[in-house]
């Protein structure tokens, strides 16, 4: 090395200011951010009022009604769990409710066989697995149609919505199939202190995922790719691996929302995740996700399946007519939403350009 | 200036060639460039800058001539082999994911790991965030808020944030691709001067730019391409602006 030539002073400048950070703007962030807990925060108080005007009883200090809003809440928020990695990476699943309903079927089948060969709880896992592990294969070929032959996710899982849908009935033969399984009843209706097995084993998976989702690099790139594809693939990211083991991923969390259906009512049935669907959109988004990718986190989707939890029981409770339910949840995706764009707005986000 | 003549080139292109069927994007192509050295890169639309730089970087396998780092023979099957070697590419836009912090974009693709309670392999964010504020000091922009997402900067704050992940990976020879084109006159003004840095660190940059004003102020050589071959190589020191349009435009 002889010399190079000497550095010029780059003519003197000031030290750019780096960060236009603004306290105001970051309070309006953390509010947007926090939206889904500020909106259940809302929603228990108006409950409470409510039910104390209205019948002179607490809503919230019920312990009854805390376990069913719970309950409520499972089925719809293992399909969002999935949902929020697909929504962060931008795509979406729209096969996650027949995936649930064919893994609660299997469930129920391998369950019956298993049973009649070895002992029940072991009968009760083989068809948790089955389930799950079934599940995974509409999972794959998602995965494949969008990773290889860049099926768009809404198409290539709207197929799979008709595919499973078709092969969980046919496999139920059109109608309920029932369980005769002690110990998987007992997972499904048991309580451990008062806090039903299901709600015990959901916030265990809730918590593995979001150490998923924040804390490994399979998280990291799926914000990556959500926000910026092809800077995620200049990386050196394999995209494509990503998105299949994501979709398998997605179609998994179904599977376990099947397993689980199956366990509380002692019996797999086709339609099982039907309504849910789009209940886990929408508890996604109100949970603080965009739909062009790159947000999102578990436990604001976690808030998102509580509030519409609370929506569905609590209207209920306070016996108004239960379709004011279907507009409470849309008003509140439409607030959400709003709160979205806002929030974008005063943070020059470019994610809309 | 006249030392950087006799240093041993970083990078050498010796009569590289790329065709495209019957079309000819570049022919006998010929540059070096030096440590600590900034080689400007002009040419009109069409000229074969675009196809060289992806020859360079691993985009495309040339159809003839040789690429020497170092004065040793190299092909790159991808972006990624080129990018081991020291040869990053900067592009224009698409460069980082808007939503992660500069340290999670610096790490992008090689995230750090770290145990928690001894057993959980977890995203080492304080060594992202270290290097994050480390490597934009070199560059001489200080940041305070290193979580913050990278949309919350400004075109040339991002421009840096690309350029600093090369500089961490410690590329020896950066290649910009119109670095200045986004940006407004006072973030082309850092940028340039963030090429200054670079230089002075003893990298070679390859900058390729419509802007003549910013090749004149940061390159010291210029190669100017027109319809794939090379049209003349100028030292900025002798030569100007009149001379630079009519070998790009073929006056």
């Amino acid at each position: 090395m002889t010399s190079t030539s000497p550095a010029q002073p780059a003519e003197k400048h000031v030290a750019p200011q780096a960060d236009h950070g603004d306290p105001a703007r970051s309070l309006i962030a953390r509010i947007a951010d926090g939206r889904a807990w500020l909106f259940l925060a809302g929603l228990i108080i108006c409950f409470e009022i409510w039910s104390r005007l209205a019948f002179g009883a607490t809503f919230v200090l019920n312990p009854f009604n805390l376990q069913s809003i719970a309950i409520f809440a499972v089925a719809p928020l293992l399909l969002a769990t999935g949902q929020t990695f697909v929504i962060i990476s931008g795509g979406i699943d729209l096969s996650l409710g027949f995936i649930m309903g064919l893994a609660a079927v299997v469930a129920a089948h391998a369950t019956n066989m298993a049973g009649a060969a070895i002992p029940l709880p072991l009968a009760m896992l083989a068809g948790i697995l089955a389930s799950v592990i079934v599940a995974g294969v509409p999972g794959i070929i998602n995965g494949l149609l969008i990773s290889r032959l860049k099926v768009p996710p809404f198409i290539g899982t709207l197929g799979m919505f008709g595919v499973a849908r078709g092969a969980a009935f046919l496999l139920a033969g059109g109608t309920t199939v029932p369980m005769q399984n002690s110990w998987f009843a007992l997972l499904g209706n048991g309580k451990f202190y008062g806090v039903p097995y299901l709600v015990i084993i959901t916030a265990i998976f809730v918590i593995v995922m979001h150490y998923l989702l924040s804390q490994t690099r399979f998280g990291q790139h799926n914000y990556a790719i959500g926000a910026n594809v092809q800077a995620a693939r200049r990386a050196g990211i394999d995209i494509r691996g990503h998105i299949l083991r994501l979709y398998v991923l997605s179609a998994m969390c179904a599977g376990l929302g099947g397993a689980l259906y199956a366990a509380r009512f002692t019996a797999g049935a086709a339609q099982a995740g039907e309504p849910l669907l789009l209940d886990s959109v929408a508890a996604v988004v109100i949970g603080g996700a965009s739909l062009f990718g790159g947000s999102g986190t578990i436990f604001g989707t976690v808030a998102g399946a509580l509030v519409i939890a609370v929506i569905q029981y609590g209207l209920v409770f306070v016996n108004v007519e239960p379709f004011w339910q279907f507009i409470a949840v849309g008003v509140v995706i439409i607030i959400s939403v709003l709160i979205d764009q806002a929030q974008r707005r005063f943070s020059g986000g470019r994610q809309d350009d | 200036m006249t030392s950087t003549d006799q240093t041993a080139p970083l990078l050498e292109v010796r009569n590289l060639s790329k065709h495209f069927g019957a079309v000819r994007a570049l022919s006998d192509f010929s540059m070096a460039v030096r440590p600590g050295e900034v080689v400007a890169l002009a040419g009109d639309n069409g000229a074969g800058k675009t196809t060289l730089i992806k020859a360079i970087s691993g985009v495309f396998q040339p159809t003839g001539g040789e690429i020497l780092l170092r004065g040793q023979p190299v092909a790159f099957a991808t972006p990624q082999e080129a990018r081991e070697k020291g040869i990053e590419t900067i592009y224009q836009d698409l460069a980082l994911a808007d939503n992660l912090s500069i340290g999670a974009n610096i790490f992008l693709g090689r995230e750090p790991m770290r145990k928690a309670f001894g057993f959980l392999p977890v995203l080492d964010r304080k060594a992202m965030a270290e290097a994050a504020r480390e490597t934009m000091k070199r560059l001489d922009f200080h940041v305070s808020r290193l979580e913050a997402p990278v949309s919350n900067f400004s075109g040339g704050q991002r421009q840096a944030v690309a350029i600093g992940r090369a500089v961490y990976w410690d590329a020896q020879i950066l290649i910009m691709d119109e670095p200045t084109a986004a940006l407004g006159v006072p973030e082309q003004r850092k940028v340039i001067s963030l090429i200054h840095q670079l230089k002075a660190q003893g990298r070679g940059v390859i900058f390729i730019s419509h802007n003549l004003q910013d090749i004149f102020a940061v390159s010291d050589r210029i190669v100017v391409l027109r319809r794939g071959v090379q049209a003349g190589e100028r030292r900025i020191s002798e030569t100007n602006h009149d001379e630079v349009v009519k070998l790009m435009v073929g006056g």
